[in-house]
């Protein structure tokens, strides 16, 4: 549980960062009085932007986990991003073959496993390669990131383009079937899956045997393999389930969102949740509190393009103000 | 292979690896200290952007790439309140600078969005630039892309033939030992990221003043992260980041190459293939670059908590 000293002193860090960021602003002739009004107005300030900020914590939530569930094993998974890209195509390429008539009692659960499937294939490389002592996790996720949006650009520009669209390279619409319904505006059932996923986390992760196991095998390899827990089998699960959970991330974006798959449809969910995940220290329901405020001004920044004529990454920087106070605070006490 | 067509690549090879080269060669000034930056890509934006920047206002080339290399400096100290001195995790760390230098570059650099300068002009060496076919390809090239070998032996002999080279990698190698040794780690890890940085940014201004001669958001499209892969490959020894450099740099350019004869090849393919050679590479090179990381780099890259 977050207890009150804690509470306080990270409202301390986010006011420092806040105020850090508002010099930088006037640094370049910009009220930084208009950029937080605009920041807050549109996401905390209307029932459409507030919608807009679950929208975006959705596949933050899932991508934050991607990350978190690999890192009790001490293991970086920055490949967030194209997990999530890998897990939409084959969901679009399940629900584009699986036909236009399946019920969506099926066609949800269908369109869940084959983005499940993508992400985890997609980790399944860094992470034999890793339990091969191969190479490191973190180089390898990186850079399949990169190939991974190619990938999907490959087959929307190619194979799978809806042959209907001359001037747009997207597929086909999914048929009604594959779709996940919305509650309110735009807000899907992705949120109580993402609930559901962290719920279920947490309890893997700190209430089973195994959640207690990977603990121990990610604070100390030598020791657990000398007690006999398989270090490079649980590298290998733990990465691909950090890969299908941002494979659910990418299924939610184009099943509720889009509609069909289009190229560049993630605002970066993927490198977005990895600092979520480092925001709050890989534990599930900080993940829930940090992912808002993520969500907050990442919607923020989409808002500050359209109102004030800023680069939405200018939000990027109050955002790395924020992981720097967070990692400076937690330095000493992780190593 | 048509000649010209095997000549235009080997050209653009060299000229695409320069960037990835200084990147490269300040990353393993920064490794040898023990230290990993792997925001690299966030401090190539800034010197891509802050150079193309002034170069632009002020007219001056040179005052252009000067100021692109500061800015890379200073920007890499911002990791060490955090990494040297609190200890934080440093592969997250850098992925935070990353995300600063995406946004300063992008929000700073906005008012540059699509203007252009002439850049940096090839400067043909005399007679060897007349040469047959060779001319073309090595003596037809910028400045930096000369600096590239000289470069290379000023790290090596800074590394290997100095007492500071010494005191450093000392430090990458057992922070504990060196500073009962009476080395002043702190200093030392901070000269190494200035250093390092200079570099990336001299990196990332060459890829705005030279190459591309226009600033873009998100310019540097991964050559960061490739730049930290291209360490490991030339296995922490700067006299080896050149050829690993050309290599990639060939990859790159051959891309280029092949879009711009309209080969029938889906570009998709053709620009994933630098990173997929990047970890094939790294992959085939693991045995004999794993025996020469820095022992500090060790602690971060295994047991990464």
């Amino acid at each position: 549980m977050v207890d009150r000293k804690a509470l306080a002193t990270i409202s301390l860090l986010v006011a420092g960062a806040l105020a850090l960021f508002s010099l930088l602003l006037l640094a370049a002739g910009k009220n930084p009085l208009d950029t937080y009004s605009s920041l807050f107005s549109s996401t905390l300030g209307n029932a459409y932007g507030f919608g807009e900020v679950f929208v975006k914590l959705i596949p933050l939530l899932f991508t934050a986990l991607a990350v978190a569930v690999p890192a009790r094993l001490g293991l970086v998974n920055v490949g967030g991003e194209g997990q999530l890209h890998l897990g939409a195509l084959l969901a679009a390429a399940a629900a584009l073959a699986c036909g236009s008539a399946t019920p969506r009692w099926l066609g949800i659960p269908v369109t869940m496993v084959a983005g499940m499937a993508g992400g985890a294939l997609w980790a399944l490389v860094p992470a034999l390669l890793r339990s091969w002592g191969f190479l490191n996790e973190t180089i390898s996720t990186l850079l399949l990131n990169y190939v991974a949006l190619r990938v999907v650009d490959f087959f929307v520009y190619g194979p799978m383009r809806d042959p209907g669209s001359a001037n747009i390279p997207q597929t086909m619409g999914f048929a009604p079937g594959y779709l996940w319904p919305s509650f309110t505006g735009r807000v899907h059932i992705g949120l109580v899956f993402a609930l559901l996923a962290l719920a279920l986390a947490a309890l893997v992760l700190n209430r089973t045997r195994w959640g207690y196991e990977i603990r121990a095998i990610g604070g100390n390899p030598i020791a657990s393999h000398r007690h006999g827990l398989p270090l490079e089998r649980a590298i290998v699960v733990v990465l691909c389930a950090g890969g299908a959970l941002a494979g659910l991330a990418g299924t939610g974006e184009i099943m509720a969102i889009q509609g069909r798959l289009r190229p560049h449809f993630s605002a970066d969910y993927g490198y977005l949740g990895f600092l979520v995940a480092w925001l709050a220290s890989h534990r599930p329901l900080r993940i829930l509190i940090m992912g808002f405020l993520v969500a907050v001004i990442a919607t923020g920044g989409d808002s500050l393009q359209l109102d004030q004529g800023l680069p939405s990454a200018t939000v990027n920087i109050l955002m790395a103000l924020l992981l720097f106070v967070v990692l400076a605070r937690e330095g000493k006490l992780a190593s | 292979m048509h000649p010209d067509f095997v000549q235009g690549w080997l050209a653009g090879a060299i000229l695409a690896s320069t960037p990835l080269f200084y990147a490269a060669l300040g990353e393993t000034l920064v490794e040898k200290a023990g230290l990993i930056n792997l925001g690299v890509e966030g401090t190539m934006l800034m010197g891509a952007s802050v150079s193309f920047a002034v170069a632009s206002i002020s007219g001056s080339l040179p005052l252009g790439l000067a100021a692109g290399m500061l800015a890379g400096g200073l920007f890499n100290l911002l990791l060490g309140p955090l990494i040297v001195v609190r200890g934080a995790n440093q592969l997250a760390s850098g992925l935070a600078l990353m995300f600063l230098g995406q946004g300063l570059s992008a929000f700073y650099g906005k008012a540059f969005v699509g203007t252009s300068i002439d850049g940096l002009a090839p400067l043909p060496i005399p007679f060897l630039s007349n040469l047959p076919w060779v001319g073309q390809i090595l003596f037809r090239q910028d400045l930096l892309v000369y600096l590239m070998l000289p470069c290379a032996f000023a790290v090596w002999f800074l590394l290997s033939r100095t007492a500071w080279g010494l005191n450093l990698r000392a430090v990458g190698e057992d922070r504990l030992v060196a500073y009962a040794a009476g080395s002043n780690t702190g200093l030392l890890r901070h000269q190494a990221l200035f250093l390092g940085g200079l570099l990336a940014g001299l990196a990332g201004a060459h890829l705005s003043l030279a190459i591309a001669h226009t600033w873009t958001e998100g310019l540097t499209a991964g050559r960061g992260f490739i730049a930290v892969a291209l360490v490991i490959f030339a296995a922490w020894r700067p006299l080896r980041v050149l050829p690993g450099a050309l290599l990639f740099g060939g990859t790159l350019a051959l891309q280029i190459q092949l879009q711009a004869r309209g080969a029938q090849v889906s570009p998709f393919l053709l620009d994933m293939l630098p990173y997929l050679v990047t970890l094939l590479v790294l992959v085939l090179l693991r045995k004999s670059s794993r025996g020469r990381m820095p022992e500090g780099l060790k602690e971060v890259f295994e047991s990464s908590r």
